[in-house]
């Protein structure tokens, strides 16, 4: 199929386009060059906007922990459902699911808001099938999963012995047989600790048993990442996650990165930056302490961190940090799951009411925008409520015209409990984003993050994922935010792949998305080393056969390979 | 042919270490596997004593029909109901029951899988308090102290106790049994608590009674009265300290204890007992799934609905509410009008009021083996076994996916469970997709 | 108070009519009254084809009630989300009647199915003959259930009435099965006939029973009370009171049982 989109106003910061009135040409799933308007679908763009398709580079939409939290929370699908329907000749599943969401009407809601795009941010290897099922049920979009390594045994072990060659060799093998993109780190050395009910508290603390602190983890594996050459950088959920005063913990973590450079992108994300920027010294003074890693990630060039709003919206929280969760739950008394799987992980799970009448809460809210508004350059900042921690993702309109307006975020603090104006400084903040940063922050910086040359712009060959909204750039009065909400919330177009999806917010169309995963090749000696020790350690100690870990490309839709060749692995010091 | 690394699909142990030799498509040999595991490879081999022929029932006839009439039949009757069940789910591949929610979705009908006769309440239970739980390989490892309460392994689950708890070498648990104390809770002495270091018998029906003081105890209470449940204070006591000193402890349940008296709430009470366990140490609790791929069944309808067993989509989009939705309650109540039965066998397990409600309606069987449900089914398609015939992905009881092999070819013309539920899912949104596009103008958004 | 009747004509299976409801049928004609949405099955229906509807219809919900009649087992969720008018059922009444009400008075003379008024905020849910299981409970999975109201039980209630009440009042004349109060946090549950396991994992609130009953292992003896006053109810005779359920870490919960 052959579109043209006339007379929008572009968006397209990959490309340098800020709101030029332009034509895009589309054909059989790309950009093209200008082509005669013969035969193709032309729609008229004039006093809409145009960007790219929308990314969301973390977010909890598959897998098992994500399951868990389905099945944990009927009393919250409840709330929200989407009938089936029929629709130009197809079926269109029901679902359910307000922080949850069963995983077809995931898809739509995503394309709906002119997402083309969304990673699920924790795979953990033993459960990756798990993972690809759902994900391989999610329509419309494309797909990715980052690869949980920071508790993994055969990673502590190899780093604790400086045999870092191994551990990329073993890194590359892991990415390959479960299918994943990148590597994603989780309270390194805390769900270790947690198999015994343990935690780390500190970036210096002993692993039991393995003796490795989460410092050596973090940095054995950003250098991991960056002699496998990976597109993604490290993606790091560090300790210390909702501690009151945690925020030094994260300066200090941000400092791990001196030295390493990539030309490409940053070499570590702190992901759902807001849960790590809390000072106070109890709950009681809990306080925003956004300046300072705001000011952290201004100086750190080679850091990029991911925000994690709170929404403020009653939802469900789920990370591979078990312990992290055991003590939320112990706080809130509300139901709690854990899984601890064996030599790699433990995730869990538990619902939290985040109140506009709490004072946690509302000084979370600011700490999220604070972040995004005091950090200067919004390419190292990416949107996101690490959903549905912080909030749903259904969530990210209203999020997006909070950043746009100050208004909006002072008649929303109305409401709130006054410990937003004491103990954060969100209420002293003019910036407000324009529709240029909008798009870089829900596009451009998340494209390049994951190191992807086809997504996130609007360039010749990039992928035709498009979204179109109802929005006059000339007309924008950010006072009227809730007609940028609800421009956001109904795309009036979303191309996906070159074909039509989403019109005026309705889904019209559905099909499956490609899903990404890495595949770098190692020297052979090396590999044989490392399936040495795996054959060794599945044999005695996994539950599995070494034989029936991997997933096969059967569990993927349109299945999508980024290659790496590396001819020698070199140590990087 | 020879293959290794091959998935028993006969309990939710899912042991994946079977290996088979087959000559001329028919196993002649199997290494690893249990008695009863064994015995359903052989089964699946025996063709002779399978039926491979779909069947029709036309008043009292039985005729041999292509597979293409079958699915006709099948797609009319579900069309025409106005409140289908569609039930079984638990022993096929999970590929298999996606389809089937596709198909459910469709007809607006009631989804329902074996869960919701035996760990249904487990389930509940954990939406009411969580779930703290690990994989078995977290057991193998570390595990010092197991528990089996209301549940005989050595029976249900052969393989349990020496592939992952009690038996087998682990990480830090390097001299196996010798690093590791056993204890079963159950209400006879039972094969598994014969072997085991200690055994407590509990009253039949009282096992809540028994969670209540554990807890109270375990919370600082002081108890007053010499026995509960026929267990006596010291023996609570003790029983209360074990847990607390152990490294890592685990409890393993089955039905013995979620068919108690106290049904949901035992199941919710022991969940809670962990929970507190994990103030003092490490301790995590696991159903005992008896189904080979019931935990799958609960994972896709998850998935795919938001909810677990028990889903009615008759208002076109799903809802939950086991006791009103279930399967035995909506044939108990007579709610059901048409049904479609696979890979189970309510005529011979379901309560009697429920089978003569379904023996009143039309309904479909699909199953490899013809069973007491396909002999009085309207419409009866016989489907390839899963793990033998067909491959497809299963969860073991402790939510791992693990993908289940084909190592013989199925019966001429039979297919698998996938592609018969496809087939019929096809033919019936030709029936139907006016009616559902009636309906499309009414979106609900809660 | 203007009356509209309805008379059941029967249904092939379930039948679900939240419209049954006077928020719902003021201001409404009857020829609207009749034409308003009810699911059969999985088919979309009418009201009036199940009902004969009769009487005269009010512009204010609160000088509605709605009379209706026929063995209606099948017909769920009349009375849900209301919140002023009155219903009476004149027989049996099915699943949910009553669900999530905030006001008015539903009143039914025969028995109700399981779970009915599930999460009750407000108004007066009456039953004259029995109730089925999880009457004025919480949802699956749901820690907050009924918030306020009043429930009166003339019969027997099934297991778990009263499931994570978090408010209002509940009287039961007859025996409550298993789990009456189970995960109890505020309220107050009087119990006349028997009732076992109840109060379990209560954390707050206070249950009643005038009969003699052993509580769960879990409960602490507080001591003796006599003609004890709950909730603006009198209660003469001896009680023994107890705090649980000492099984919960948090347990502030009051179980009376009459000595
Ligand atoms: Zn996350």
């Amino acid at each position: 199929m052959k579109i043209i989109l006339k007379n929008g106003y572009v968006y397209d910061p990959i490309n340098n386009i800020n709101g030029e009135v332009m034509d895009i040409f589309i054909k059989d799933g790309k950009i093209v060059n200008e082509f005669r308007e013969k035969d193709a679908k032309v729609i008229d763009c004039k006093g809409k906007v145009v960007m790219p398709g929308a990314i969301d580079i973390h977010s909890h939409i598959a897998g098992g922990k994500v399951n868990t939290g389905r099945i944990l929370r009927p009393e919250d699908h409840r709330r929200f459902v989407i009938a089936r329907k029929f629709k130009n000749g197809k079926f269109f599943r029901s679902g359910a699911g307000f922080s949850v969401p069963s995983t077809r009407i995931t898809g739509y809601l995503y394309a709906k808001m002119g997402y083309t795009m969304a990673f699920t941010p924790a795979l953990p290897p033993l459960m990756a099938r798990h993972t690809h099922e759902e994900l391989s049920s999610i329509p419309i979009i494309d797909k990715g999963a980052l690869t949980l390594m920071g508790n993994n045994w055969f990673v502590m072990k190899y780093l604790k012995a400086g045999e870092i060659e191994k551990c990329a060799a073993f890194a590359a093998w892991l990415l390959k047989a479960v299918k994943g993109y990148a590597i994603k780190v989780v309270n390194p050395g805390g769900g270790e600790a947690w198999g015994w009910g343990k935690n780390v508290t500190s970036l210096e603390d002993r692993v039991p048993y393995f003796d490795i602190t989460p410092k050596e983890i973090i940095e054995g594996l950003m250098k991991v990442n960056e002699m496998l050459k990976l597109p993604h950088s490290e993606h790091l959920h560090t300790i210390n996650l909702g501690r009151v005063g945690n925020y030094e913990t994260t300066i200090k973590t941000m400092k791990l990165a001196r030295g390493l450079e990539n030309r490409d992108r940053h070499v570590l994300q702190i992901t759902h930056a807001q849960f790590h920027s809390y000072g106070g010294e109890s709950w009681k003074s809990f306080e925003s302490k956004a300046y300072e890693v705001a000011k952290a990630v201004n100086k750190m060039k080679n850091v990029a961190i991911d925000v994690g709003f709170v929404t403020l919206d009653p939802t469900t929280t789920m990370t591979a940090d078990g312990p992290m969760e055991y003590y939320l739950s112990s706080l809130t008394h509300l139901k709690w799951t854990n899984k601890d799987i064996e030599l790699e992980t433990a995730p869990g799970v538990t619902p939290y009411n985040y109140s506009p009448k709490s004072a946690v809460s509302s000084v979370q809210w600011a700490v999220g925008l604070e972040l995004a508004l005091l950090v200067e350059d919004p390419w190292r900042v990416m949107l996101t409520t690490d959903h549905p921690n912080g909030g749903p993702f259904i969530r990210y309109p209203r999020i997006i015209a909070w950043l746009m307006s100050r208004k909006y975020r002072e008649d929303f603090m109305k409401n709130m409990n006054k410990a937003v104006e004491k103990r954060a400084i969100i209420s002293s903040l003019d910036r407000e984003y324009d529709l240029y940063e909008i798009a870089i922050i829900t596009r451009a910086s998340q494209a390049r993050a994951l190191g992807l040359k086809e997504k996130g712009h609007l360039g010749v060959g990039a992928d035709a994922d498009v979204a179109v909204y109802d929005i006059n750039p000339e007309e924008l009065n950010t006072a009227e935010y809730e007609k940028i909400e609800r421009a956001f919330s109904n795309a009036y177009l979303t191309i996906k792949s070159g074909e039509i999806v989403v019109k005026e917010g309705e889904v019209v169309n559905e099909f499956y998305g490609k899903t990404y995963y890495v595949d770098v090749e190692v020297e052979e000696e090396l590999m044989q080393e490392v399936e040495r020790d795996l054959d060794y350690y599945f044999k005695r100690y996994y539950s599995v056969n070494l034989a029936n870990y991997p997933v096969s490309l059967d569990y993927l839709t349109n299945p999508t390979k980024i290659e790496r060749k590396i001819e020698r692995v070199k140590v990087i010091k | 042919m020879h293959y290794t690394d091959v998935v028993c699909t006969f309990c939710g142990t899912l042991c994946d270490d079977i290996e088979v030799t087959v000559e001329d498509n028919r196993i002649i040999d199997i290494r690893h596997a249990c008695r009863v595991g064994a015995s359903k490879f052989f089964k699946a081999s025996d063709i002779k004593h399978r039926r491979t022929k779909p069947i029709i029932r036309e008043n009292g006839r039985e005729i041999e029909v292509s597979l293409e009439e079958a699915v006709e039949k099948a797609s009319e009757i579900l069309a025409d109901a106005y409140r289908p069940l569609l039930y079984g789910w638990s022993s096929t591949t999970c590929e298999a029951i996606k389809y089937g929610v596709f198909l459910t979705d469709l007809v607006g009908g009631i989804m329902d899988n074996t869960a919701t006769v035996c760990h249904g309440p487990s389930v509940l239970a954990f939406q009411e308090v969580g779930y703290p739980s690990c994989t078995l390989g977290e057991v193998k490892n570390r595990a010092d102290l197991i528990i089996y309460w209301g549940s005989n392994p050595l029976h249900a689950h052969p393989r349990h106790l020496s592939r992952y708890s009690f038996y087998p070498r682990g990480f830090f648990r390097e001299r196996g049994m010798q690093d590791r104390e056993l204890i079963v809770i159950d209400v006879r002495r039972t094969d598994t608590a014969k072997i085991a270091n200690k055994f407590i018998k509990v009253e039949q029906g009282k096992d809540y009674e028994l969670v209540s003081a554990l807890r109270y105890v375990l919370n600082g209470g002081v108890l007053k009265k010499d026995y509960v449940a026929g267990v006596s204070r010291e023996e609570i006591y003790e029983l209360v300290d074990k847990m607390k000193s152990c490294s890592f402890g685990v409890l393993f349940f089955g039905m013995g204890l979620t068919q108690s008296s106290g049904k949901h709430r035992t199941i919710d009470n022991a969940i809670s007992l962990v929970r507190d366990l994990n103030r003092f140490t490490k301790f995590n609790i696991m159903m005992m799934r008896g189904h080979y791929n019931v935990t799958g069944s609960n994972e896709v309808l998850a998935w795919e609905t938001g909810y677990p067993y028990a889903v009615d989509f008759s208002r076109g989009y799903p809802r939950y509410n086991p006791g009103e939705t279930s399967a035995v309650d909506v044939l108990v109540r007579g709610e059901v009008d048409a049904a479609l039965i696979i890979a189970s066998d309510p005529v011979s397990h379901f309560p009697k009021e429920a089978v003569k409600h379904l023996l009143r309606i039309p309904y479909i069987s699909i199953d490899a083996f013809y069973n007491a449900t396909s002999m009085f089914a309207k419409v009866y398609i016989p489907t390839a076994v899963a793990g033998i015939e067909c491959e497809g992905t299963a969860y073991r009881m402790d939510g791992v996916p693990i993908r289940v092999r084909k190592i013989i070819e199925p019966p001429e013309g039979v297919l698998s469970d996938e592609e018969v539920v496809r087939m019929i899912y096809e033919k019936t949104m030709e029936k139907i997709k006016e009616r559902i596009e009636e309906e499309a103008a009414e979106k609900v958004i809660v | 108070m203007k009356e509209i009747f309805l008379k059941f004509k029967g249904s092939k299976t379930v039948l679900e009519a939240e419209v049954i409801n006077p928020n719902v049928f003021a201001g409404k004609k009857l020829s609207e009254i009749e034409n308003l949405t009810v699911y059969h099955g999985n088919r979309r229906a009418k009201l009036g084809e199940f009902f004969d509807v009769e009487g005269s219809t009010s512009e204010d919900a609160r000088e509605l009630r709605i009379v209706v009649e026929g063995d209606l087992e099948k017909v769920k969720r009349i009375g849900e989300n209301m919140s002023e008018g009155e219903i009476l059922i004149k027989g049996n009444a099915g699943m949910h009647t009553g669900d999530f009400m905030s006001g008015g008075r539903i009143v039914v003379e025969g028995n109700v199915a399981s779970f009915c008024a599930t999460e009750m905020k407000g108004g007066e849910f009456i039953v004259k003959g029995d109730a089925g299981d999880y009457l004025g409970s919480a949802y699956r999975g749901n820690w907050i259930g009924m918030q306020g109201g009043l429930i009166v039980v003339e019969g027997n209630v099934g297991r778990e009435s009263c499931a994570h009440m978090s408010g209002g009042k509940a009287i039961i004349r007859g025996t409550a099965g298993d789990f009456a109060g189970v995960h109890m946090r505020k309220g107050t549950i009087i119990i006349e006939g028997k009732a076992n396991r109840a109060g379990a994992q209560m954390i707050g609130g206070t249950i009643v029973i005038l009969t003699n009953v052993d509580p769960l292992p879990s409960f602490e003896l507080v001591g003796e009370e006599s003609d004890i006053e709950v909730d603006g109810e009198r209660f003469s005779g001896t009680f023994l009171k107890y705090i649980g359920d000492k099984a919960e870490l948090r347990a502030k919960g009051t179980l009376y049982i009459r000595k």
